[in-house]
């Protein structure tokens, strides 16, 4: 038990000395840490709380694409039924109940027309099942039914999409160090440290940024449109409201064409632009086939009005004087620099492929941090010294090693959590008083063992090895215990409570090494050196 | 050196003689904490209820009252208005804005934010957060869903490792400490958010911790004095570790103390929460968890030492 081998003695302390040299980086401002060129040792980072920032987390609308892809659908069924040699009649398309359902007018294109319908769907999910259900109802209809795995599918595939769209938005304000993870399945968590105007990093991230450029239908009656019917093959859509606009006044109804002459997918670049008044504006450059688009659109509609769309609201309804070949168009609206500088951003990283919703929201000043950390800091320090002292003034010697043990163990936490990248928040101190506390525990165990069997007459080296080993098992168990509620916590809490119980495991497995093995080394070193015939404890 | 020693040697306190006061006294604290918690409620933190809260520092107390006069005057809803670890700085709770756009509980904040300046051109802004109804139910959910798993988990740990009665008087005392914590919240009204969450599961792991080491040196202590009356038994036992329980809790309640003294008013409540814990944990362990033993009926003969059933048997060698 007391018997150390040379290699094992060495390896501890190589092990230690590492632990070290890995937590020094950690522990040092960043500014000296380039100047010594150790950027490539990983640090710890500190969390929201700690440096200031902004926190805020998005949810999907999935009710929202569910309905974007049962319009999507409607709009393919008709034009396929409408393709090849044979034109299969179909009645109007129902979207009612979230289901596509159409009459097939002549009863022998049935089978054809439900080939063609099945052909649309797409494989969902590891189970064989297709994104779309079609059915024969009555045998004349055809009822399509979304899926959960289709809609399971395509939420995945929109998440993907949604996360790199904002990240692309927040990249380009130029912000350092952001944190942009998906979490489960609908929600994206941003983290922006240092940043203060959540406002604007919201109306940033959180807009569609859904161009689309439709024509006006310039037959429409208007008493119709502003009672909200649309014409057959249009829709009715509401213009932006200015800022000075009265919150109660009501809503301006313009009817448009369904189909869009032009998306954001055709632009190439989006700017800050001034228009000819020099007000705030965003030009617009298209790709090859979007500039081609919107030439001939124009050539072929001079002297009508289109719209400009964004997000289904109505920026601006200019004539069309002259057909624009150049792949280049302007938006006005009543912008300031900042809004036309975000649309800009939007437009340019693509829209978002589903509406996001601010769920959650924590911004923490600066100061505050600050604050956080110096009091952390303070408090770390005063709580080691106590219970240092303590440790000391109470078993002498082998409180000195435990004393030793619990030093080491807050350089091989630090190395762990530089290793592992993990984010040090405000609870994470506290874990890491909490731990300092809780190490010497297993000392405890080991000191209070050994000075009974001391009392029930042992000798030195018995007593020493035998309070070691019964210590053990107990330390193992309340180890065991404390990390299943470690564990817990990390897989149940969100935020404060996971940066708390990292901490807290990490501690719990450093500190098997330092309280228990370190130490027995130092303890077993001391007998082996000076044979002592009487210990103090 | 004379080395200190917090208990004398050879020790021995009648614990299990006390049994009936403690359990008197225990069951008392619970009833009072449960009526406490069920009558004056919880006071909820924007975690869990939902909303926008403010953290303002100011130069000097400007007086609760008087800012929730402030706040008033705008008409955003009705404020709730409380100091926040010292009387220098408020949180102010607000529902939230009544329009759904993104912008709106930004221009809440703002509009707050800016009367306040008003008022007090020093005030320095600490945090704001919003917290919507979706997300504070499901902090809720987990919140709640953590702290049963970890009591039930860890009650299941000790009755798979030792008999069940260890199980039964393990929980008993867990649920105790947990709802006297809670009740201590309940009474001072002290902000409950997800930070006392964690320092609710700290203190089960850590009361956990001071009943198996003191169960672990019963089930040692049966294996020795196979002969030896329950109660003498538990009493040896609970006095043989007494030296340590009173140590560790000590040396926790140091580093927590400095932490309550300087760790800044976020952590306070948090900090309280712990060091009340830590104490009540202890108060079960000696007094309660391990004379509710004999009530539940555990004998010596219970235990069978030539089953071999895990690390734990296979270390015992004493006796």
């Amino acid at each position: 038990m007391l018997d150390f081998p040379r290699w094992k003695v060495i390896s501890i302390w190589l092990l230690l000395l590492a632990g070290v040299a890995l937590a020094i980086p950690s522990l040092m401002p960043a500014g000296v840490v380039r100047m010594l060129h150790l950027d490539g040792m990983s640090r710890i980072s500190l969390g929201l709380d700690l440096q200031g920032g902004s926190h805020l987390l998005l949810e999907a609308d999935t009710a929202d694409l569910a309905k974007q892809n049962l319009q999507k659908m409607e709009e393919t069924i008709r034009t396929e039924m409408r393709r090849g040699d044979t034109k299969i009649d179909i009645g109007d398309i129902s979207t009612a109940d979230g289901r596509l359902s159409f009459f097939v007018r002549n009863v022998n294109q049935l089978d054809a027309a439900m080939e063609k319908a099945r052909a649309q769907t797409q494989p969902a999910g590891y189970t064989g099942q297709r994104d779309w259900n079609v059915a024969v109802v009555d045998s004349t209809r055809i009822v399509m039914t979304p899926t959960q795995a289709g809609l399971a599918t395509s939420v995945d595939y929109a998440m993907k999409g949604a996360t790199e769209v904002v990240r692309n938005r927040i990249d380009a304000t130029g912000t350092k160090e952001p944190t942009i993870v998906r979490e489960g399945q609908t929600r994206i968590l941003v983290e922006v440290p240092g940043f203060q105007d959540p406002a604007g990093l919201k109306a940033l991230i959180g807009k569609t940024a859904k161009l689309e450029f439709k024509m006006v239908d310039m037959n429409a009656d208007p008493s119709l449109v502003q009672a909200g019917k649309a014409p057959p093959g249009d829709e009715i859509l509401q213009f932006a409201r200015e800022p000075n606009e009265p919150a109660n006044s009501p809503p301006r109804n313009l009817a448009v064409s369904r189909r869009a002459i032009l998306s954001g997918d055709d632009l190439s670049d989006a700017k800050l632009d001034k228009d000819q008044n020099g007000d705030p504006a965003v030009s617009l450059k298209f790709n090859a086939s979007g500039g081609h688009k919107f030439a001939r659109a124009t050539q072929e509609n001079s002297g009508k009005l289109f719209a400009m769309i964004l997000d289904n609201k109505v920026l601006s309804a200019p004539r069309i004087d002259e057909p624009i070949l150049g792949g280049n168009a302007i938006i006005h609206g009543s912008f300031t620099t900042e809004s036309a500088t975000q649309l800009a951003i939007a437009l340019k990283s693509g829209k978002l492929p589903v509406n996001l919703k601010f769920i959650e929201e924590r911004t923490v000043g600066p100061q505050l941090g600050a604050d956080s950390i110096r009091a952390g800091v303070i408090a770390s320090v005063i709580a080691s010294v106590a219970v240092i002292i303590f440790m000391f003034v109470t078993y002498g010697r082998f409180g000195f090693y435990a004393n030793l043990a619990v030093v080491m163990n807050i350089f091989v936490i630090l190395a762990v959590m530089a290793l592992l990248n993990s984010t040090l928040t405000l609870p994470g101190i506290a874990g890491f008083v909490l731990t300092i506390g809780t190490a010497v525990d297993a000392n405890v165990l080991i000191n209070e063992r050994i000075r009974e069997e001391r009392r029930r007459g042992r000798g030195i080296v018995q007593s020493v090895e035998l309070g070691y080993k019964e210590a053990s098992r107990t330390i193992f168990e309340a180890n065991t215990v404390h990390a299943i509620s470690g564990l817990i916590m990390l897989a149940m809490g969100s935020g404060p409570i996971r940066g708390f119980a990292t901490v807290l495991l990490i501690g719990i497995c450093t500190s098997v090494f330092t309280a228990v093995t370190f130490t027995r080394m130092l303890t077993a070193g001391w007998i082996k050196r000076h044979r002592p015939t009487e210990i103090h404890i | 050196m004379r080395l200190l020693k917090l208990i004398p040697d050879n020790t021995n306190i009648g614990f299990v003689r006390l049994r009936k006061w403690a359990f008197g006294l225990t069951a008392l604290l619970t009833i009072a904490a449960a009526v406490l918690v069920g009558m004056r409620g919880l006071n909820l933190g924007v975690d869990f209820e939902g909303g926008v809260m403010i953290e303002a520092r100011f130069a000097a107390p400007p007086g609760v009252d008087t800012v929730r006069g402030y706040v008033d005057r705008l008409h955003v809803g009705a404020a709730d208005v409380a100091t926040f670890g010292g009387d220098d700085v408020l949180s102010i709770r607000l529902p939230m804005p009544p329009e759904k756009d993104e912008g709106a509980t930004n221009r809440l904040i703002n509009k707050v934010e800016a009367a306040l300046k008003a008022q007090f051109p020093s005030v320095t802004f600490n945090r704001a957060e919003t917290v919507s109804a979706k997300v504070s139910g499901e902090l809720i959910q987990s919140g709640l869903l953590a702290v049963f798993l970890a009591v039930f988990g860890i009650a299941v740990f000790s009755w798979l490792r030792y008999e069940w009665q260890f199980g039964v008087s393990t929980f008993v005392a867990i649920f105790h400490d947990v709802l006297v914590t809670l009740g201590f919240f309940a009474l001072f009204r002290l902000q409950f958010d997800l930070n006392i969450v964690a320092a609710v599961l700290t203190i089960i792991g850590y009361s956990i911790n001071d009943k198996i080491v003191i169960d672990d040196r019963i089930r040692e202590n049966m294996r020795k004095y196979r002969q030896m009356d329950m109660r003498t038994l538990i009493d040896l036992s609970v006095n043989e570790t007494l030296p340590r329980t009173v140590m560790t809790s000590l040396t926790i309640l140091l580093a927590l103390g400095a932490l309550l003294a300087f760790g800044g008013p976020v952590l306070r409540g948090f900090t309280a929460a712990m060091m009340l814990g830590v104490v009540v944990g202890t108060y079960s362990s000696i007094y309660v968890s391990s004379s509710l033993l004999i009530t539940l009926g555990l004998k010596p003969q219970l235990t069978d030492p030539k089953k071999k059933s895990g690390p734990a048997d296979s270390a015992e060698r004493i006796g």
